[in-house]
């Protein structure tokens, strides 16, 4: 049996639908003038830029949403799948800032970051995928979309997670990916890549959003709907009614996209959160936000739709017992509620901050979330009785043949970032901290880069310097020097 | 006036009753009360016993929205009557607020901007999705005090950086303060960028504010005083 956990039942998750149907056709939703004549078209009502959707045609639109999809690895084998019950972890996304792992003090984050953050994740098998994690800052805003991904491609062979941040950013990415694929088409058969796609709490999808949501159906990329009701500011301060607004958003997002191109992927995603009523921020660490989160991935599950929350996120400031207990919590919540795809590990600070100390000890919260998901099983005939027999009432369990073929599927075992004893340096314990920079060190000296055909990378080199150039910068931080000339070498 | 009466103005604010609020403002219109002091010992007081209880965890952004909707209430009542005897609350100063470019979160803004006029600021809220350009235009247009600028993302935050730089091609920045916040926003990230000040929540911000007023004062007093002996 796996461990299922779930918040609501089902009258109420029916209330919850009845509710979102309901606020989709009155007061119905503002949508961007890009989707007018796609909703009109479908007999949409739409007046003075809001679409009032009926039920009927945004049922049978989720009815055409596929309910599961795969994402791949640079290699084409299926690493990722979305749908059914199935949990991954990625990091979190699109942070400003890095947390120094000596001063504890946050700094804008810069390439070279990026780069090591994506080398470490690459050698944590807890994180099924990448996510575009950071904003560059040594790069010019308006290619830093684009950027972060190039990064990502560069430096990873797992599926991405990621996003862009205007309608025309958009288009790079996916040329930045079917480059790395082999073409468009090879995009579309083996998508390596989830785009995440915001509407504007509440019930708003702007002008980007909506064209990203057209877009990327189009080009048969899945797209991932991240709603993020506010409850009590942006959304009804009940947990309740947050999720039914969240239910709305995806409906109507569901709705634009299945129109634009019907069977196109899309995941039933967001990352609500409360809003603190002492200091106006958004506590992802709550349990009221872990709780929103499972709630709408449940509604999500029960339309049969792929699934994603934001969870294992704190909001200290430092890396200290608060945001490590509110990290490992949602975690164990975020895979007991079996949702596809959670992002949000080594981010601090209410989404502000990355830290890549953070994403190691994450990994190991993760670590232990995966193995309780397992649940217990019998692994043998006789559960006990057998092993009984061989040792009688002397105990000597640890001599039998079961025991060593049976305790590494029973156990797992930790990094060095868990002090089990281990990790004593001079008969002196180190503390939570410097073990994770210890492991975060021996990950990245151990990290191998596997580069593309030569003909591809070339051509992915190519196609981002002549971008780059558009916004007067130099070489390619994180991965070409100024004075590039003919061969690569790493800066 | 009897002192229960602003003690009952004073209470209405930070029981966030629009209502009494304003019956009481019109009470002390009909019995002749001066406007000015039914403002400065009934309600103003109030505003401050919300800020101090909202400072020490007592009272939360929803009471506060609902004491800044009552003493809107109860000026709907005492300005006209101010207007009319020839009299002016004294005004705290002039801030143009918005949210920056790409961003059309407003929530921290509206907040911001509840408080400042429930402490006598005069608002001109620009909205969402507002560019360097616009916040310098209406700056000089109102000849603002401060300008305050939102962002809730870490996308748009950096957009805050093309308003201080707006507002220095303009030739606006010796005369025009600028504060800044939103969720990603740090102090650090305002020194950085060469803005004024930086407030976590609503509540700092008309804190900040008000600092900010007092070190214009002292700028245009240093000023005044230079040119006087230099004359």
């Amino acid at each position: 049996m796996r461990p299922k956990l779930e918040l609501l039942d089902k009258p109420l998750i029916e209330r919850i639908l009845g509710e979102a149907f309901q606020l989709i056709e009155d007061p119905g939703v503002r949508v961007a003038p890009c989707v007018f004549d796609l909703l009109r078209s479908a007999g949409v009502t739409v007046k003075d830029g809001v679409a009032r959707i009926p039920e009927a045609l945004a049922r049978r639109l989720i009815d055409l949403a596929p309910r599961g999809f795969c994402l791949y690895d640079r290699s084409g084998r299926p690493a990722v799948r979305y749908g059914g019950d199935d949990v991954h972890f990625d990091p979190g996304s699109s942070c400003l800032n890095i947390l120094d792992p000596h001063t504890q003090q946050a700094r804008p984050a810069m390439s070279a970051d990026l780069v090591r953050f994506v080398q470490v994740a690459e050698k944590l098998p807890q994180f099924a995928a990448q996510s575009t994690a950071m904003v560059c800052n040594d790069v010019p805003q308006e290619i830093g979309d684009w950027y972060r991904l190039l990064l990502v491609l560069w430096y990873s062979e797992k599926p991405v997670v990621t996003g862009a941040f205007s309608a025309e950013s958009l288009h790079t990415l996916l040329d930045l990916l079917a480059i790395e694929a082999g073409g468009r088409e090879a995009l579309r058969d083996h998508p390596r890549a989830v785009f995440d796609v915001c509407p504007s709490p509440p019930l708003n999808w702007s002008e980007f959003a909506s064209q990203n949501l057209v877009d990327l159906a189009r080009a048969g990329v899945p797209a991932e709907i991240v709603s993020m009701p506010l409850a009590g500011a942006t959304a009804p301060v009940t947990l309740a009614g947050s999720v039914v607004q969240h239910a709305a958003e995806c409906i109507s997002g569901i709705t634009i996209h299945q129109l634009a191109q019907p069977g196109s992927p899309i995941v039933w995603g967001g990352a609500p959160a409360i809003f603190d009523m002492r200091t106006g921020k958004t506590p992802m660490g709550a349990i009221e936000t872990a709780m929103l989160d499972l709630a709408c991935t449940q509604v999500g599950k029960y339309l049969g739709l792929p699934t994603h929350a934001y969870l294992v996120a704190g909001d200290g400031r430092v890396i200290d017992a608060q945001v490590e207990m509110e990290s490992g919590m949602s975690a164990m919540l975020g895979a007991l509620a079996g949702i596809n795809m959670i992002s949000g590990a080594g981010m601090l600070d209410f989404l502000a901050c990355h830290s890549i100390e953070k994403l190691v000890i994450d990994a190991e919260a993760i670590a232990s979330a995966q193995r309780l998901i397992e649940g217990i099983q019998p692994r043998s005939d006789s559960l006990a009785v057998a092993m009984f027999a061989q040792t009688g009432l002397h105990g000597d369990f640890l001599k039998l043949k079961e025991t060593r073929v049976l305790f590494r599927k029973e156990q797992h075992f930790p990094s060095s970032v868990i002090d089990r004893g281990l990790s004593d340096v001079d008969g002196r314990a180190l503390d939570i901290l410097e073990r994770a920079r210890q492991r975060v060190d021996d990950l990245v000296a151990s990290y191998e880069r596997h580069p593309l055909p030569p003909e591809r990378e070339r051509e992915l080199i190519n196609f981002a310097e002549r971008e780059a150039a558009t916004s007067g910068l130099e070489g390619l931080p994180g991965i070409l020097a100024p004075a590039y000339t003919k061969e690569p070498h790493l800066i | 006036m009897p002192d229960d009466h602003f003690s009952a103005m004073r209470q209405s604010i930070i029981d966030g009753a629009p209502d009494t609020a304003s019956s009481l403002a019109q009470q002390a219109v009909t019995s002749g009360v001066a406007p000015l002091d039914a403002i400065n010992n009934g309600y103003v007081p109030g505003m401050h016993d919300v800020g101090e209880q909202f400072a020490r965890g007592q009272m939360f952004l929803p009471d506060m929205m609902a004491s800044a909707e009552a003493m809107r209430c109860a000026m709907a009542v005492l300005d006209p009557e101010l207007k009319r005897l020839g009299t002016e609350r004294p005004m705290a100063g002039v801030v143009v607020l918005g949210t920056t470019k790409g961003d059309i979160h407003e929530i921290g803004k509206i907040l911001v901007g509840t408080l400042l006029t429930a402490h006598g600021f005069r608002v001109h809220d620009l909205g969402v999705d507002v560019s360097g350009e616009k916040f310098a235009a209406k700056a000089r247009e109102l000849e603002a005090d401060i300008v305050g600028v939102s962002a809730l993302l870490t996308t748009t935050m950096r957009n805050q950086k093309t308003v201080v730089e707006a507002l220095e091609k303009d030739g606006l920045r010796t005369r025009v303060k600028i504060m800044v916040g939103g969720a990603p926003v740090t102090r650090r990230w305002a020194e950085e960028i060469g803005a004024d000040g930086y407030a976590k929540d609503a509540m700092s911000a008309v804190a900040l504010a008000q600092e900010l007023m007092q070190q214009k004062l002292h700028t245009i007093c240093d000023q005044n005083l230079s040119c006087s002996i230099n004359r």
